[in-house]
């Protein structure tokens, strides 16, 4: 029996287990967001904590934001590289891994730096300017259609969505197939145990799909005067036009995911923090104004990426604990996002924070998340739309969330519309 | 105190006075200009503190060095160039009465 399913005694569980014996890899843990309540007592008892045996193997916790900054920061001591293991607590290029896939998320500099210039500017803030009409035109044909006063699932009405529409436009992408993007980024990143894929062997098959779907787009821009488009970026630009197959499947694979999911459950996050939280809720309808800083608050709240991860290349010490060369580091920002020496009141959403983007959100140092003005930008709008729309969007059920130990996912979210 | 003016996209100054030893970073910061964001807090994490120093001003400031933490950043930063710096690693000395910093448009 999964003693995790004994709701009622989690607290008391989570105070008396050994140290030594906690866990917070297990999926199982996140999809009954209980996995807070194991970050709070390492940070309090043992904030580098080291796991001795997991489905994952042997890793290192970081919970505290900043030993969390210390490791992001330092990327010359802890590598990302695929071939040691990637950036996620699972090694990308296990076994059960679907493709070799090469992406700069997962590289070291100088190949990471390289390649990421390459592509920086199709969300550096100058051309996002250019796409803030059109995404703001689909946000509010989004809303427009939605029925007032029935029950509705957020997440695929909305979220999905909208954030699939940036990524078309992003990608110009053929506009009635743009739910394969949503799809690929699913794919991409699930296990079997999701249910997303029923297998390993049936993901490898739907990213070859997707890679043959790409390589198609890719010949076709190759061939054309260069545009504003990612894939267009990537088959002119020095940097990438001569990519291996995989590392270009790779690295737009990377951009799916990375445009997708976490802006998709920032999205649906937000609606959910404001339900649980009426004051909030009433101040924002009362001075739209703080969308602003609200949504910064929300990106801090969701943590969309539960962790990253590093490979340590040398002995090193953080927070009085000796980390040996080729350990498997992992940074939780879920919990670094939750601590109370460096966030005030880091339990609470408060949407009129003083310094809302001090969070971790997109990760610090080299490696921050490129898209971050790109996923404030869609927050931003879909929630000033909101506001000229609807008085509330009142969450009528439980929320699902996903199996995943890294996207931290609600699949579903039934609500209620109420007109302004 | 140290006179800094930061020079904003659309040609509006502001000039502020800020101690010596806190940064270019902080003399923006606790005089609300706008344009600085400082996201990570100061410790050279994040490239939204990022501004052009005046070339009349580049030397007693000091140029980006090559390999450093700084510069890694700094590369991935819209329009920077070589008089690019991250206002968090400019601590302000009095020699740098009168300094003059322009912001970007947008930080990134």
């Amino acid at each position: 029996m999964d003693t995790d399913m004994v709701e009622p005694n989690i607290r008391e569980k989570v105070a008396f287990i050994p140290i030594d014996e906690i866990d917070v890899a297990r999926p199982s843990l996140f999809q009954k967001d209980t996995v807070g309540l194991f970050f709070e007592r390492l940070r309090r008892e043992e904030p580098v904590h080291y796991c001795r045996e997991s489905y994952v193997g042997p890793y290192w916790s970081i919970t505290k934001f900043d030993d969390i900054m210390a490791v992001d920061t330092n990327h010359k001591v802890f590598s990302s590289e695929a071939k040691l293991g990637g950036i996620a607590i699972e090694d990308m290029h296990s076994a059960k891994s679907a493709l070799e896939l090469e992406m700069f998320i997962a590289m070291d500099p100088p190949k990471h730096n390289q390649q990421r210039k390459a592509v920086t500017g199709a969300v550096a803030p100058s051309n996002l300017l250019l796409l803030e009409p059109t995404i703001r035109e689909r946000a509010c044909q989004i809303l427009d259609d939605l029925p007032v006063g029935e029950d509705i699932d957020w997440v695929d009405k909305v979220s999905v969505e909208l954030t699939t529409m940036t990524l078309a436009t992003l990608f110009d992408f053929p506009w009635e197939e743009r739910r394969k993007l949503t799809r690929w980024s699913d794919v991409t990143t699930a296990a079997p145990e999701t249910g997303i894929v029923a297998s390993y062997e049936a993901r490898r098959a739907e990213l070859i799909e997707c890679a043959m779907y790409f390589k198609g787009l890719w010949e076709q821009r190759i061939n054309a005067e260069p545009k504003n488009d990612l894939i267009s970026m990537m088959a002119h630009s020095p940097a990438t036009r001569d990519m291996p197959f995989l590392e270009f499947l790779g690295n737009l694979l990377l951009l799916i995911v990375g445009g997708n999911d976490t802006t998709r459950n920032s999205i649906s996050g937000g609606v959910l923090a404001l339900n649980q939280n009426p004051d909030a809720y009433l101040k924002l309808n009362n001075d739209p104004g703080l969308i602003t800083s609200m949504v910064p608050e929300i990106i801090r709240w969701q943590t969309p990426l539960t962790h990253m991860r590093r490979t340590a290349l040398q002995d090193w010490e953080i927070g009085g604990k000796k980390i040996r060369k080729g350990d498997k580091v992992v940074m939780w920002y879920l919990s670094g996002n939750r601590d109370e020496t460096v966030i005030d009141r880091a339990d609470e959403f408060i949407i009129d924070r003083k310094n809302p983007r001090h969070h971790l959100s997109f990760g610090y140092g080299i490696h921050r998340c490129m898209g971050n003005r790109l996923a404030e930008l869609q927050l931003r709008i879909i929630w000033e739309e909101i506001h000229k729309r609807f008085a509330k969007i009142e969450v009528t059920g439980e929320p699902e969330r996903l199996f995943s130990n890294l996207v931290r996912g609600i699949t579903k979210l039934p609500v209620r519309l109420h007109a302004r | 105190m140290v006179k800094v003016t930061f020079v904003s996209s659309d040609g509006t100054r502001r000039a502020v006075d800020i101690a010596e030893g806190e940064t270019a970073r902080e003399a923006a910061l606790f005089n609300d200009v706008p344009g600085i964001d400082g996201d990570c807090g100061g410790v050279c994490a994040c490239a939204t503190c990022h501004v052009f120093v005046d070339p009349a001003w580049i030397d007693k400031v000091g140029r980006l060095a090559e390999g450093a933490a700084e510069a890694d950043l700094l590369q991935f930063a819209e329009g920077a160039n070589e008089y690019s710096r991250l206002a968090c690693q400019i601590p302000i000395e009095p020699l740098m009465e009168g300094l003059i910093l322009h912001v970007p448009e947008q930080q990134y």
